[in-house]
């Protein structure tokens, strides 16, 4: 079928707006409702990847409209694979939320599937699309929603959050949008591939050399990377934890996806690395966001807070890994993308259910939890072994190809700073299972060794994390042939 | 050299793994879930030993799982010296296995169903070392091993496991991010390969300074090989039941960091680029230093258990010193020590915690008259001393005989003199408590409130006994070992 590539994107689009009509007629149906949508999503976007491991790119003309004055979906063996990766992840934390949105916003249920499912066409569509406007549009309907859902959480603390999250969020929506503006000016055109066309010809001029910094700076506002990065914590701890299960592993993976589209497609390998001397300092920035990122979540004492701060050090890493201009680096940092999607995917089930059991995570909530809550635990090691990059998990293979990056570059210092967060992490996570593990449970018994009884989560969240957490043994064994498949063949 | 591929290799590394949802699945009945263990542990030990003869006609068994990136994948390859460790790891896991519900059930321990299955974990991990075909695999098990094992240290979950834990953490963990993993890194960027081969994998690309830092990266990384500075999480560490303190730091987690050091030198570096480099020399003093000073520390530990610790910490860097001389004869008493030392000290270990059991006791200062009530154990620790100090009729003898032959080989005599002196050294920490054990009085405590005090259960007695008579007919029979070595290193 050759809609496969729309299919993904227009089919939660069209079951969040039904699941919203649902909400006055019957609430109950909207959850299977947004399911079956993502399901639809999930296996189009598999469906895409098979297709263009197949036989190369897909371009879809909406509406039969040519470009560049139509939109156009471009879909390639990068994008394929984060369309596969946000699809499913959304797909699964929407499986596992069932239980955990009826205790978190039952009175609001019908219209949180609805926004829910908003927010992933927008990353979705984000992913798939070949136009810069049209991106631009996307990024707003993933933002706009995220806003909405952070308020939803904690009473009196979300809504703050969520107001910071606009603040920021909308000053970078509009440095992006100045951005596309430059580049129309110079070029006309607002189709990826036609504006990569007419730069490349064109002598370099500071039109284009604004237009980079001001949609790369938009970008970078919008993935947190450190020192923009204030509201993510707060926005991430404070929204319901459905929420931060899939705006954590996702959101700010995407926009590091938009950064390496706008580095490689948009304005060229040439244009970023020889035209512009940027990319050391730039490496210097990711080097001090993940030593900063590392070392103020050292400083939380709220599990929740302590992995968005883990994010702001990880998005280091991705940013790190792009900019070192070469081929190792960005393959280091495209892993990156899926492994810690999938590890931050993982890590957040693990939280979430810990909070459906005993709704707290400050770090002092956590005593006893190995006794308590065996399995989940059993999972949230597994994804902080892959943060902390221990062999086989998928976070050691992508450090891997991030170092080799750095030592064929000389950028000592970055590299120095991965291994430093590997300890910082290290540390991070032990001290919690230090609390988990020593620490008698608050209402046990008096013997700190009877742990009590075991109260697990519902076993449809169980069987979610598990799954995600052996997927990341998985990701990590067959890191090589994600590699060699896709990535080498995508960066050519 | 024919290589036979197979899928044996895995099979040896996994079956203890996947005896652990079958553990857990059957920890409300002890006697089943003792019982899978020994069906897994048998089960890789004759796995183990089908794999002997090809080895023993200088065969190689190879089986490469998952290719990470050209030059690094995920692969096995047993050759001589993986034989020689996985065989002598697979063979204790059983016995440790008995001693192990002897003494949990004799103390009552909590939680043994956890205790059991990091166990396993932990042993998979140490034969998955034992069998990497490339640095990448080995740093996989390397890891695994270090956090299999945190919870078996920290077992008793109290403040002073904490403590410990923490300290075993940082030091293990550490050093391996922290030094092991720039510096495989390093080697990856440098040559394309982690594969490792007797003839190094550097040609050439490697000046001395770079290769000098190098090496000492690795030595100092591989912490798990107790080498002074990085060597304090290892007393830390006994406070650990002592099944673990006997299986894991007499024989796997420790002879897992010295297994890690040799690999590096032969297979990494190379004896050839070594000697050219005239590197033995640097390794050889740092292990000097471990040898004495721990021996001396030794000396003045009160607690048994802390003793031994100590005395493995200098044992081990034996092994190191022996590698580090560069000689055929200096690397074969090296390896041969990873065998003489392991069942020597296994002894010692179940020795002490059969004693702890049986009375309680854990330092030496109270042991006096116990030889008399409880006098297999102290017969099976004179034959442990025996084996550590490096004395016939014990195995130990053979490795120290080679070592000392190896530094007149390769004409380090100043060298020799550490081991003879290190050796008194072992003797003087030693035969006292088997002296005091017979001879000595019991203390004022017995005397005022005699308390019958007999041989610990049969379970934790006979596993000693075993470990005493194979460290005995290891000194009449050490041919397989020799040969295995011989193979591995082709001398």
């Amino acid at each position: 079928m050759d809609n496969y590539p729309v299919l993904i994107v227009v089919a939660p689009l069209i079951t969040a707006l039904l699941a919203g009509l649902f909400v006055w007629i019957e609430e109950r149906l909207s959850y299977p409702i947004v399911l079956a949508g993502l399901a639809v999503s999930v296996f189009s976007a598999i469906n895409v990847l098979i297709q263009v491991l197949a036989s190369g790119s897909i371009q879809y003309k909406m509406g039969g409209w040519p470009p560049p004055i139509g939109i156009e979906y471009r879909i390639d063996l990068l994008n394929a694979m984060v369309l596969c990766l946000v699809s499913g992840v959304a797909f699964l934390n929407l499986i596992a939320s069932c239980r955990s949105v009826k205790q978190e916003i039952s009175d609001r249920a019908g219209s949180y599937y609805t926004i829910y499912n908003l927010f992933v066409t927008g990353l979705l569509g984000v992913t798939a699309t070949g136009d810069l406007f049209n991106l631009y549009v996307l990024i707003e309907i993933t933002s706009l929603t995220s806003y909405a859902q952070v308020a939803m959480g904690d009473r009196d603390r979300g809504p703050l959050a969520s107001l910071n999250y606009i603040f920021i969020g909308v000053i970078g929506a509009s440095f992006y949008l100045l951005g596309v503006g430059y580049l129309y000016i110079q070029t006309g055109s607002l189709n990826m591939a036609d504006v990569a066309a007419i730069i490349k010809d064109a002598p370099a001029s500071s039109t284009v050399l604004t237009a980079f910094i001001l949609c790369i700076l938009g970008i970078w506002i919008k993935m947190a990377l450190f020192p923009m990065h204030v509201w993510l914590p707060n926005a991430y701890s404070y929204s319901p934890v459905v929420f931060s299960r899939v705006v954590a592993p996702l959101m700010t993976k995407v926009m590091v996806y938009v950064m390496i589209r706008l580095m490689i497609t948009v304005f060229g390998y040439d244009y970023v690395f020889k035209t512009l001397h940027l990319a050391d300092a730039v490496v210097w920035l990711a080097t001090i966001a993940v030593l900063a990122g590392g070392i103020m979540a050292l400083a939380q004492k709220n599990l929740k807070k302590m992995l968005a701060y883990i994010i702001v050090c990880e998005i280091g890493y991705m940013v790190g890994g792009a900019w070192l201009g070469n081929r190792l680096g960005m393959t280091g940092a495209i892993l990156h993308i899926l492994n810690d999607a999938l590890m931050t995917f993982a890590l957040f089930l693990g939280v979430g259910n810990i909070i459906y059991k005993i709704r707290n995570v400050d770090l002092t909530d956590l005593k006893g939890l190995f006794g308590k809550m065996p399995w989940t635990m059993g999972g949230f090691v597994l994804a902080a072994l892959s943060i902390i990059g221990v062999p086989p998990t998928c976070g050691f293979f992508s450090k891997w190809y991030l170092l080799l990056g750095a030592l064929e570059k000389g950028a000592y210092h970055f590299a120095a700073a991965l291994i430093i967060s590997s300890l910082i992490c290290a540390v991070l996570f032990f001290k919690v299972f230090e609390i988990c593990f020593f620490e008698p449970a608050l209402h046990g018994l008096e013997n700190p060794h009877s742990h009590g009884a075991i109260e697990e989560a519902p076993v449809s969240m169980l069987i979610i994390s598990g799954l995600v957490s052996l997927s990341l043994i998985a990701a990590g064994f067959y890191s090589g042939t994600i590699v060699n498949r896709i990535i080498i063949p995508f960066l050519g | 050299m024919e290589t036979v591929f197979s899928i044996k290799p895995l099979l040896a590394v996994l079956v203890t793994l996947f005896a652990v949802p079958v553990i857990i699945s059957s920890s409300g009945r002890p006697n089943v879930r003792e019982s899978w263990i020994f069906v897994a542990g048998i089960i890789k030990f004759l796995i183990v030993c089908s794999m002997l003869p090809d080895i023993l006609e200088g065969k190689q068994i190879s089986l490469t799982l998952f290719e990470i990136a050209p030059g690094a994948s995920l692969a096995f390859r047993v050759d001589g010296l993986g034989m020689l460790f996985a065989l002598v790891a697979s063979s204790l896991y059983i016995i440790t296995s008995v001693y192990s519900i002897g003494y949990m059930r004799g103390l009552d321990e909590h939680g043994q169903t956890r205790f059991v299955s990091f166990f396993a974990v932990a042993l998979s991990a140490t034969i998955g070392v034992a069998f990497s075909a490339n640095l990448l695999t080995l740093y996989l098990f390397y890891e695994i091993l270090s956090l299999a094992t945190y919870p078996l240290v920290t077992h008793h979950q109290d403040e002073i496991s904490k403590i410990s834990g923490r300290k075993y953490l940082v030091f293990i963990l550490g050093t391996s991010i922290a030094l092991v993993l720039p510096a495989m890194i390093y080697c990856y960027h440098v040559t394309g390969t982690l594969e490792f081969s007797p003839a190094g994998i550097f040609t050439g690309q490697l000046p001395k300074p770079a290769a000098t830092v190098l090496l000492l990266m690795f030595v100092f990384g591989f912490a798990k090989a107790g080498i002074m500075p990085f060597h304090s999480w290892l007393p830390a560490a006994m406070v650990a039941p002592t099944p673990v303190s006997a299986l894991l730091h007499a024989v796997a987690v420790v002879k897992v960091g010295v297994f890690s050091i040799v690999r590096v030198m032969t297979g990494i570096f190379g004896i050839r680029l070594l000697s050219d480099y005239n590197l033995g020399i640097m390794v050889m003093i740092i292990a000097s230093v471990t040898i004495l000073v721990g021996s001396c520390i030794a000396l003045s530990q009160d607690e048994l258990k802390r003793r031994l610790a100590f005395s493995t910490i200098s044992q081990l860097s034996y092994i190191v010193f022996g590698v580090a001389l560069l000689s055929p004869q200096g690397l074969l008493g090296g390896v041969i020590h990873i065998v003489m030392h392991a069942f020597g000290k296994i002894t010692l270990f179940f020795c002490a915690g059969a004693i702890y059991v049986a009375t309680g006791k854990k330092y030496i200062s109270q042991m006096g008259g116990l030889g008399k009530k409880m006098p297999l154990t102290f017969a099976a620790f004179f034959i442990g001393s025996l084996g550590v100090i490096g004395l016939p009729p014990s195995g130990g003898f053979y490795s120290k005989w080679n070592l000392i032959i190896g530094t007149l080989e390769a004409q380090q005599t100043v060298f020799m003199i550490v081991l003879l002196i290190s050796s008194f050294l072992n003797a003087f920490y030693f035969l006292p408590i088997v002296y005091r054990g017979f001879f000595g009085k019991s203390g004022e405590e017995e005397v005022n409130r005699p308390v019958k005090i007999e041989e610990a259960n049969l379970r934790m007695v006979i596993p000693l006994i075993i470990t005493a008579i194979i460290s005995v007919v290891l000194f009449f029979y050490p041919t397989v070992f020799i040969n295995l070595i011989k193979v591995g290193l082709g001398i």
